[in-house]
């Protein structure tokens, strides 16, 4: 790797490590303490590695100089030092020696506490969201901002806010107890599937960014399987959800970032090992006596892997999202289930469910209707791609509706 | 809104009203189509439980009997809760239960909201 692309490589690597060990030992009430001595680290060696040249073991060198530079502030700040670890009554040095410890255990259990003390439910969805961005994933306020179509100054405040909301809170990182676990777990598994479907769904232009928030998203996801006490099916079924819907990441989009629907999808671009891992992780999930919304969500993911319109396909593909609905209502869910139910039962009983669901503000609700009445009646057709035309918010979708308005008239004539 | 409890009930002590395996599972599918149907309107607050055909019946001075149906025919199989603006909506709502197809029945009962 050139020497201009590692320190940003290692930039997105290391300083969430850096940042979970040396935050455990001061605790979050005193992030922003971490990060400045983080940020100065990265700082220092942008600065001398152009001037010296490489150390031998750049990683190791950031490690060293980081846990240099946390030592000496607690030096210089024995007051501060006796007041952030009181039960800690000896101040001397050499216990903070021992505890910024650089093996591998230390920095993924430091990160795993990280995610649990970020993703804590007093603070709001969104923020755990920009919080794990930047304290897990080591996104800049930029990015995060970017990410989310919005500027940096509503992300800076947002951080600042959920920072001080935790130091209110004193919230610790550490594992939560066996008792409560199961509960953290689901927020924790939350805001992961929120973080992915931020990156996935976003109607950010830079795609390279939104690949890495679907990356970064798994990624976080996979430490939580790899620890015996947070790798419960569950978690393991959001993983193959994340797989399955990763691996259609480059055909949904074209060049100019315009959405391709499923159907006109090319299937070449599928990734089938991103396909496989899914199905590895989905018959991992398989075990214990708890459907989530999870499983069923990549159960459903699983099936849309494979093309071709199948009765079996839709029946199962309709059988699930009953299920999904079940457990927990959501509008799209509501929408993909009348589509699952056109094609297994016929489009004459999904108009007859369409009409009962009753989402007359939702574009998508209009852009289904229309989709069914298709071939059935045209007026209703028509008035439906109107309402949605109404209601959709990106010149793409304009266009997508345009043309197929144009197309129903053309016909007419 | 509110919140109604959908009883089901059937006969099932007569023979000729014991469904066989094949005719269970071949209710499946509508069931699962009719609860679906329900909570994609988001008008499903709990998916309720399906209930054993064995049960005893608890009364004053010790007696205690076996089978809920004792006195009666009709027992009942389970029951969900959903939410409608009101009796009408929440009957209009059973009109399609698939327990109507095998000569069930549907009662519906408003929920009293505890103070």
């Amino acid at each position: 790797m050139e020497q201009h692309q590692l320190l940003p490589h290692l930039f997105r690597t290391e300083y969430r490590k850096i940042i979970a060990v040396i935050c455990k030992v001061f605790g979050i009430e005193h992030i922003e303490i971490a990060e400045d001595i983080v940020s100065d680290t990265f700082l220092l060696a942008a600065e001398t590695w152009g001037q010296k040249g490489l150390p031998k073991n750049p990683t190791a060198w950031l490690y060293t100089v980081s846990k240099n530079k946390a030592l000496d502030f607690l030096k210089h700040h024995k007051i501060f030092a006796q007041k952030i670890s009181p039960e800690i009554k000896n101040t001397e040095p050499i216990l903070y020696e021992l505890a910024i410890d650089w093996s591998n255990k230390n920095i993924n259990d430091s990160q795993l506490q990280m995610i649990f003390a970020i993703c804590h439910p007093c603070i709001s969805t969104e923020a755990q969201i920009g919080l794990a961005l930047n304290i897990l994933c080591g996104f800049g306020v930029d990015e995060i901002a970017d990410a989310f179509l919005t500027n940096k100054e509503t992300i800076y405040k947002r951080l600042t806010r959920a920072k001080e909301k935790l130091r209110i809170e004193k919230v610790k990182i550490d594992l939560p107890s066996q008792l409560e676990i199961s509960n953290r777990l689901a927020t924790v598994l939350t805001t992961l599937y929120l973080l992915f479907s931020e990156g996935y769904y976003s109607t950010s232009q830079n795609t390279t960014l939104r690949k890495d928030l679907c990356v970064e998203a798994m990624r976080l996801n996979l430490m939580l399987i790899e620890h015996p006490q947070t790798n419960i099916p569950e978690a393991v079924a959001l993983l193959s959800l994340m797989c399955f819907h990763s691996s259609r990441f480059d055909a949904r989009t074209n060049q100019d970032g315009e959405v391709i629907l499923y159907e006109n999808q090319d299937t070449n671009l599928w990734n089938n090992d991103l396909i496989n891992k899914g199905e590895y992780y989905l018959n991992l999930a398989s075990t214990g006596n708890k459907l989530s919304k999870y499983h069923l969500e990549a159960a459903i993911a699983f099936w849309h892997t494979n093309k071709k319109d199948t009765t079996e396909k839709w029946e199962n593909i309709l059988q699930l999202y009953n299920k999904l609905l079940q457990i927990e209502y959501s509008p799209i869910a509501a929408l993909n289930r009348t589509y699952a139910l056109s094609k297994a039962n016929g489009k004459m009983e999904a108009i007859v469910e369409a009409e009962k669901i009753n989402l007359l503000d939702n574009q998508f609700y209009h852009s289904l209707l229309a989709n069914l009445y298709m071939e059935i009646n045209e007026a209703k057709s028509l008035f439906h791609l109107q309402s949605a035309l109404l209601l959709c918010k990106t010149l793409t979708e304009k266009n997508i509706i345009i043309k197929k308005i144009q197309a129903i008239e053309a016909l007419k004539n | 809104m509110q919140e109604f409890l959908l009883v089901f009930r059937r006969d099932s002590e007569t023979v000729q009203a014991q469904l066989s395996p094949e005719q269970m599972q071949a209710m499946m599918k509508p069931w699962q189509d009719w609860m679906g149907s329900i909570a994609a309107q988001n008008k499903l607050v709990n998916s309720g439980n399906r209930l054993a055909s064995d049960g005893k019946v608890v009364k004053p001075n010790n007696i205690i009997t076996n089978g809920p149906y004792v006195e009666i025919k009709e027992a009942i199989g389970g029951y969900i809760i959903v939410r409608a603006s009101s009796l009408d909506e929440a009957a209009e709502l059973s009109k399609n239960c698939p327990i109507l197809t095998i000569g069930g029945n549907v009662e519906v009962r408003a929920l009293i909201p505890m103070d």
